[in-house]
């Protein structure tokens, strides 16, 4: 048992090594890769890159054009909105929120998918039964309704979003890693670990986990983009980050009002949206080719 | 064996729905607040009255029996009355489905008339800049956010240009009877032609915005699973018997390839269905999806809880029927 965990985890390095290799090949992945990098360092560097306070309110430049246009100042690239902030360092903090709540929400609910489909997986039976049947249940409600009614049910907030997306984002990963574990479970090195003695723990954890990590990440970035745009959503339609948090969807609804005198207010955020989904789909995609050959298109 | 398989998928969904009625009923008795306070509103009401009001509403019982009750009542229809509509949640939902299911329809129809000939066209052509223009696009339609591209189309065909109407489903200068409630179905057949086309055009905005990221996903679809299909010895030898190329691809291939198109297209309702939110408070659309999301402003919990239940069951059943439709089209799926 101790000779079967050090080498399971040495091949699962290597693989896992030449996937990445063969990722940095790819040159339109690795361009949207360091995209998705800026915008983290955008989200981190907030405080020092915004050049205005973005809660600050300033009713003299109230819709304040962009600089190219006339009425603007290159000190407000894009404008300024309703109440006079600064549009750029409110995208700039905005960042914060999309990705903040797009890396909580898929690490808690790939963490809890992962533990369940292991378990339903490995473990069959009833244990398979209650949680395929949950995960049924889950799969049966459009994501952005359920989304809507919890947050309807628990209120606005940060914390509250997160747990809205993790109650149903978790069947994703769960059903991913239920499927590998079914067909992993069988394989030689799994027989020989059960062979040896191994515990049930050991075996999922140590034996099969390390084995489907490939598909499990892809899947992870690719929901990654997902969560960024549900979380939009939802502030959007007022049910997510509240004001005056400087969160891109809300910003976008703000600009809703303005469309006909003020189109910047709300254009701008959504490019934001836009440009980093973009940018995480093109990089995940590119994961993707390189982790399974299978699904290369 | 099929019909046994129908009847034993049928026995399958009854889990589900029992599972999805209890998340519902869950979702909306956990919710903090006194749904007697928010239903008497500003309204000054005794103890007694409040008392005899809970009661009423069966507040007052058991948990598991309130659900019983809840299941019971959604089976024959009745949720109960609307706190904000002031009028029972039933006659709600009946007069806004029908405009949610119109746009659905609508913006599925609209996503596979796109995704389909590109999805062929790019797989024919595989590894061409047609090809590679179609990925491109396709990515740049899944990662664009619903609620930004309605308002741009708003902005530039509405605002600016003003071709397009900015909301509503029709002008009010059109009457149409209702029959279904759904105008462009119910102006057709009884030959409104002028009202269907300003429905038509009131439509368009909404259902392409709603439509483009499954257009975006029904194109790769399309194409993986026409690429799969060319390399078969079938195709092969259609080619060889000296069939025109428009033939193969149309009779022969297209045939077999669309199925995973129009099954992907079923499974995917519920994306439809949940972005039916966004879509319908961007260009004020009346219907059932709008209703719930201002039921969760007012703090209506009837209509949200019953409106919830009834696009779940809705999608539900899609599923099942795509789930069905696909075993029994796919020849290799063995009964």
């Amino acid at each position: 048992m101790t000779a079967a965990a050090p080498s399971a985890a040495g091949r699962q390095d290597s693989i896992l090594r030449i996937n990445l290799r063969k990722f940095t090949r790819d040159r339109l992945a690795i361009a949207a890769a360091a995209g998705v990098v800026l915008f983290v360092a955008m989200a981190l560097l907030a405080p020092w890159l915004a050049p205005h306070d973005p809660y600050d309110t300033d009713l003299l430049r109230r819709l304040q054009p962009p600089a190219w246009m006339e009425g603007g100042e290159w000190s407000y690239v894009f404008g300024c909105d309703s109440l006079g902030r600064d549009i750029v360092s409110r995208i700039i903090y905005g960042a914060r929120i999309s990705i903040f709540i797009g890396v909580a929400v898929v690490l808690l609910a790939t963490l809890v998918g992962t533990l369940a489909g292991l378990a339903a997986g490995y473990l069959g039976g009833a244990v398979d039964g209650v949680i395929s049947r949950i995960v049924d249940v889950l799969l049966g409600f459009p994501y952005l309704i359920f989304a809507i009614g919890l947050m309807g049910m628990m209120g606005p907030g940060l914390q509250n979003i997160i747990l809205a997306l993790v109650y149903k984002e978790w069947t994703i990963s769960c059903r991913v890693v239920r499927g590998e574990t079914l067909a992993t479970r069988e394989l030689e090195y799994v027989e020989a670990a059960r062979a040896v003695g191994a515990s049930r723990t050991h075996i999922m954890l140590r034996e099969i986990l390390p084995n489907i990590m490939s598909p499990l990440i892809v899947v992870a970035t690719t929901r990654m983009a997902t969560i960024i745009i549900l979380e939009a959503s939802l502030s959007f339609l007022g049910l997510g980050m509240q004001p005056p948090l400087a969160s891109w969807g809300s910003m976008v609804a703000d600009g809703r009002s303005f469309l006909s005198d003020a189109w910047w207010v709300g254009t701008f955020p959504g490019v934001a949206i836009f440009l980093l989904v973009l940018a995480i789909n093109l990089a995940s995609q590119g994961l993707r080719d390189a982790f399974d050959p299978r699904l290369r298109q | 064996m099929r019909l046994g398989f129908i009847v034993e998928r049928l026995l399958q969904l009854i889990p589900v729905l029992i599972g999805i009625s209890l998340v519902v009923f869950l979702m909306m008795t956990l919710t903090p607040g006194d749904p007697v306070e928010i239903m008497l509103g500003d309204q000054l009401a005794t103890a007694e009255q409040k008392e005899s009001l809970r009661r009423d509403m069966g507040l007052d019982l058991p948990a598991a029996e309130r659900f019983i009750r809840f299941v019971r009542n959604s089976l024959s229809g009745d949720f109960g009355r609307s706190f904000f509509h002031r009028r029972p949640v039933a006659e709600v939902i009946a007069e806004r489905l029908p405009a949610t299911i119109e746009l659905t329809i609508v913006a599925m129809l609209i996503a596979l008339a796109v995704a389909i000939p590109l999805g062929v066209l790019a797989a024919v052509r595989r590894g061409s800049l047609i090809d590679k223009a179609a990925t491109v696009i396709s990515l740049i339609g899944v990662s664009m956010p619903g609620f930004w591209l309605g308002i741009m189309l708003i902005l530039l065909f509405a605002v600016h240009l003003g071709w397009m109407p900015v909301s509503g489903r029709i002008d009010y200068a059109f009457e149409v009877p209702r029959i279904t409630g759904m105008i462009l179905f119910d102006s057709l057949v009884q030959g409104r032609y002028a009202a269907f086309l300003n429905a038509l055009h009131h439509i368009l905005m909404p259902a392409v915005t709603l439509g483009l990221a499954m257009a975006a996903l029904l194109m790769r679809v399309t194409r993986t699973s026409m690429i799969e299909v060319l390399q078969q010895d079938y195709i092969v030898f259609a080619e060889a018997k000296g069939l025109s190329r428009a033939r193969v691809l149309v009779r022969h291939a297209l045939k077999n390839a669309l199925i995973p198109t129009v099954t992907v297209a079923a499974l995917e309702t519920g994306y439809l269905l949940g972005g039916n939110t966004i879509v319908e408070m961007v260009f004020g659309w009346p219907g059932l999806a709008r209703v719930i999301v201002e039921g969760i402003y007012s703090r209506d919990f009837p209509l949200v809880q019953a409106g919830v239940l009834v696009i779940a069951v809705i999608y539900v059943t899609v599923n099942f029927a795509a789930d069905v439709l696909y075993t029994l089209l796919n020849p290799r799926v063995k009964l």
